[in-house]
């Protein structure tokens, strides 16, 4: 294996070992319930870069993808009793397939009309759930307390699930990590760079892009299934949070879309941003302002995000931080 | 019957101020390529500078001047820092900048003036013609939109600067080849769309009470209509928001409100699909 | 005779009303240079969008190796054997060189691996005289070695016909001689060439043979010498005399 005497790799799973077992010391559910958070971000922002750093295919409702898991999930969990291992791993696939499926159609459109069309099947989605009496309309789904008796009790299954919540999170970079260095990769940056050109050198774009969508949709949709499961309820608001996809954006982009650590980077960067924003009063009333700045601010002055940055400062550091 | 012709006559009459908020979209789509992602936090504001004028004793109709002239010199302002770096750019940055500069009219709007519902209250007459009621401000607001549109038409096709703005629109390279300084140009386009978006926005104010919040939503129609209509194209928009209005209106009396929703996005994915130049055709 | 490697057979292609290709056949063997000339917007680029699937054929057939490959997508036309540059160049700019041509040798017909791509990449690039600068941006490159670029990516699909699109435009006279050795270069590995060229001295030199094209039509086919003399060709092509003659006494020089 090749993998093994790469630096990066290694960095990778270290980095899921510290999320995983640092909150564990002294049972310290503050922390858990903070890294749970990044550990999302930094979920979404990675899967979110195959698309946009990989592709160069601006998807603006990937939450599309994270809400419909957790809605699998809960649905599955609570009016079926599967168990949630297998109602996330169903999630998963089912809402794989649904991006394959949508994806042979949305993505020969191109630039800002796919763009649009992303942000118009997310809206379309959650208005759809919100009227969709099966999974609870605009009230959602509610998972009863009991639910969690199965896994031994509340506070056992939130430790279970925050643990699979991180190995998501890795298996995310390892696949952003996978993926960048494979034949597949190489054709999805040609795409990037210019698709009738990757075309017309053998690129089969419309499967590549096709099969990549999907594949970044698995990932945010397992997440979405775990995350939702943990709060015990899932309502569409919070389930097709444009917002919430957009500022996955503006994560990808602070770190370096394009690259694998990048979007990490930005997405844990980004989480403490927003919560240092949040909690201090004064200046809590103008953390939209400050987030807007800052974004602006990226890609006015350095379109290439903070790896852009430091790649153009220390090229050497590409070898370890790919 | 007369109920469902009502709505329809709603539908229409809603869907022209629709129109307008689409062609402030479309605009700066077909002469610059940038789909502008700050189109329904502006439409917010242009309802709080409404607010704002109404307040210090304008009347709404007449407040409607003041707040166009600002609308203008904001979307200026707006295209210098934000836009005008990145316009030649890949698709991903202009709609990354404009929906920084989203995010920062709402974050100052939501410290400003909170999320909380405000309305404008003034007199309103009520008419009725053979059993159909309607408000004189929706009879106004639909007319202001009529008028603001033939406005733009006389502009672009019968006045110097806007033939210059049509040509940019044609072809960036060669108008500057002929002599016309084509970052002014997009600056003043900008600064159209974005009045004519906050000018929608005011009109909006004179029907329903509004949040710092409300863009969003009117966004989102204005890209359902101005797709309907092909993405560049103002007059495609216009009917887009008729379209977009009438099926509003005639769904409404059949099934509950919140489904509209559904099938306003579905059609929307669906056009882009299927006829991504819009219903009539135009550039791509 | 050698075996045919490509087949036009009646092939058109309108767009709207307009027949921007219109009934061309023509046959192209084995190992030779088949020089396509003809006015600006004669179809040249048109019918190499056709032959290679950018579009397809409105009428006619393309057959290629004795495999009918009429309307398949362009990806599956390289994976046959048949790769293709472009008249405005398109290197994939944020790649370096090397990946640039990685990926030509990756997506073309031998379908290769990684690693055994970047060994026939740096071969290419060696062929090609562009190894000094594989560790390059592409979109860095100056106008002739993105015109080499386009060569090498399409090269490295390990080709057996290379359509070249006016890959002599833009360059100075030096430039010009050191992409004609590497089209001779390319024709001695055995590859066969059809190429687009409005370098009147350059086409008639490096072709085996001519196919002349007008307002989408095939006006003459030949060997260069036939073709100078084609009175049609004179008139409707060249329009003037004194060019005739100039391309003449270029043939002789």
């Amino acid at each position: 294996m090749k993998a093994l005497k790469s630096p990066f790799f290694w960095l990778i799973l270290a980095l899921t070992a510290l999320f995983a077992f640092y909150p564990r010391l002294g049972n310290n559910i503050t922390l858990r319930e903070t890294l749970v958070l990044s550990a999302v971000y930094i979920i979404l922002a990675s899967n979110l870069n195959l698309m946009i750093g990989y592709t160069g295919y601006v998807n603006f409702g990937s939450i599309v993808f994270f809400g419909l898991g957790g809605y699998f999930t809960l649905w599955l969990v609570g009016a079926h009793g599967w168990n949630v291992y297998a109602a996330v791993l169903f999630a998963g696939f089912i809402t794989s397939l649904l991006a394959m499926a949508l994806g042979f159609g949305i993505l020969r459109l191109r630039g800002a009309y796919f763009a649009l069309a992303t942000i118009g099947v997310n809206e379309a989605v959650k208005d759809f759930v919100s009227n969709f009496d099966t999974w609870g309309g605009s009230e959602g789904i509610f998972l009863p307390f009991t639910t969690y008796k199965a896994m031994g009790g509340a506070g056992k299954a939130l430790w279970t699930v925050y643990l699979l919540i991180i190995l998501v999170m890795g298996i995310s970079l390892l696949l952003s990590w996978y993926v960048k260095r494979s034949k597949f990769g190489l054709g999805l940056f040609a795409i990037r760079e210019d698709e009738d050109a990757a075309i017309v050198l053998g690129v089969k774009a419309p499967k590549y892009k096709a099969l990549i969508y999907s594949l970044s949709a698995f990932l945010p949709a397992v997440a979405g299934g775990l995350y939702f499961f943990k709060n015990g309820s899932v309502v569409p608001e919070e389930a097709f949070n444009l917002h919430l996809s957009i500022e996955s954006i503006v994560m990808v982009m602070l770190g370096g879309q394009g690259t694998v650590s990048g979007p990490a980077v930005g997405a844990f960067l980004y989480e403490r941003l927003r919560g240092l924003l949040l909690t201090t009063p004064s200046l809590s009333n103008f953390h939209l302002v400050i987030a807007g700045v800052l974004l602006l601010l990226i890609i006015l002055f350095a379109p290439g995000g903070l790896m852009g940055w430091l790649y153009k400062k220390w090229p050497r550091i590409r070898e370890v931080l790919e | 019957m007369v109920e469902i012709l009502s709505s329809v006559m709603d539908g229409l009459l809603i869907g022209l101020v629709y129109g307008l908020a689409a062609i402030g979209l479309t605009l700066i789509f077909g002469v610059m390529d940038v789909v502008n992602l700050a189109h329904g936090a502006i439409i917010a504001l242009g309802m709080f500078f409404l607010y704002l004028f109404f307040g210090a004793g304008l009347h709404p109709y007449l407040a409607l001047l003041p707040v166009a002239v600002l609308g203008f010199i904001f979307g200026v302002i707006v295209y210098q820092i934000a836009v005008r770096k990145i316009i030649s750019g890949p698709p991903l940055m202009s709609l990354l900048a404009t929906f920084a500069v989203s995010m920062i009219i709402i974050g100052v709007g939501t410290a400003l003036w909170s999320t909380s519902p405000y309305n404008i209250n003034f007199k309103v007459t009520t008419y009725n013609f053979f059993g159909y009621t309607v408000t004189s401000a929706r009879l106004v607001s639909a007319v202001a939109a009529v008028l603001v549109t033939f406005g733009l038409y006389y502009f672009l096709y019968r006045t110097v600067l806007g033939k210059a703005v049509r040509a940019v629109a044609n072809n960036r390279e060669a108008a500057e080849l002929m002599g016309i300084p084509s970052q002014q140009i997009l600056a003043i386009t900008f600064g159209i769309g974005t009045m004519l978006a906050m000018l929608s926005g005011a009109l909006i104010a004179t029907l329903f009470p509004f949040t710092i919040l409300s863009g969003g939503v009117y966004e989102l129609k204005s890209f359902v209509a101005s797709v309907l209509g092909g993405l560049g194209n103002p007059t495609g928009a216009l009917f887009g928001g008729i379209i977009l209005g009438l099926i509003e209106g005639s769904v409404a009396p059949f099934i509950q409100v919140s489904w509209t929703n559904v099938i306003e996005f579905v059609i929307f994915v669906g056009i882009l699909l299927f006829f991504p130049t819009g219903l009539f055709g135009g550039r791509k | 005779m050698k075996s045919a490697i490509l087949e036009v057979k009646s092939v058109t292609k309108a767009f709207g009303g307009l027949l921007a290709v219109d009934d061309v056949t023509f046959t192209m063997f084995e190992g030779e240079i088949l020089g396509l000339i003809g006015p600006n917007g004669a179809g040249k680029t048109t019918l190499f969008n056709v032959i290679n699937g950018v579009y397809k054929p409105t009428k006619g057939h393309i057959v290629f190796a004795g495999q009918d490959i009429t309307g398949l997508p362009p990806y599956e036309v390289v994976n046959k054997g048949l790769s293709r540059t472009h008249q405005i160049v398109k290197p994939l700019n944020e790649m370096t060189v090397i990946e640039n041509v990685v990926v030509g040798a990756c997506f073309g017909s031998e379908n290769l691996g990684l690693e055994p791509a970047r060994r026939v990449a740096n071969e290419v690039l060696e062929f090609i005289g562009l190894d000094k600068y594989k560790d390059e941006l592409a979109g860095k490159l100056n106008i002739a070695l993105k015109k080499r670029l386009e060569v090498a990516r399409a090269l490295a699909a390990n080709p057996k016909l290379l359509l070249l699109d006016e890959v002599l435009a833009g360059l100075n006279p030096t430039e010009v001689g050191k992409m004609l050795d590497v089209i001779n270069k390319i024709r001695d590995r055995g590859i066969s060439i059809l190429m687009i060229e409005h370098i009147m001295q350059a086409i008639m030199s490096l072709s085996n043979r001519i196919v002349v094209l007008n307002f989408g039509r095939k006006l003459a086919e030949g060997t260069p010498d036939e073709v100078a003399n084609d009175p049609q060709v004179i008139e409707a092509y060249l329009g003037d005399p004194e060019m005739a003659k100039r391309i003449l006494e270029e043939e002789e020089a």
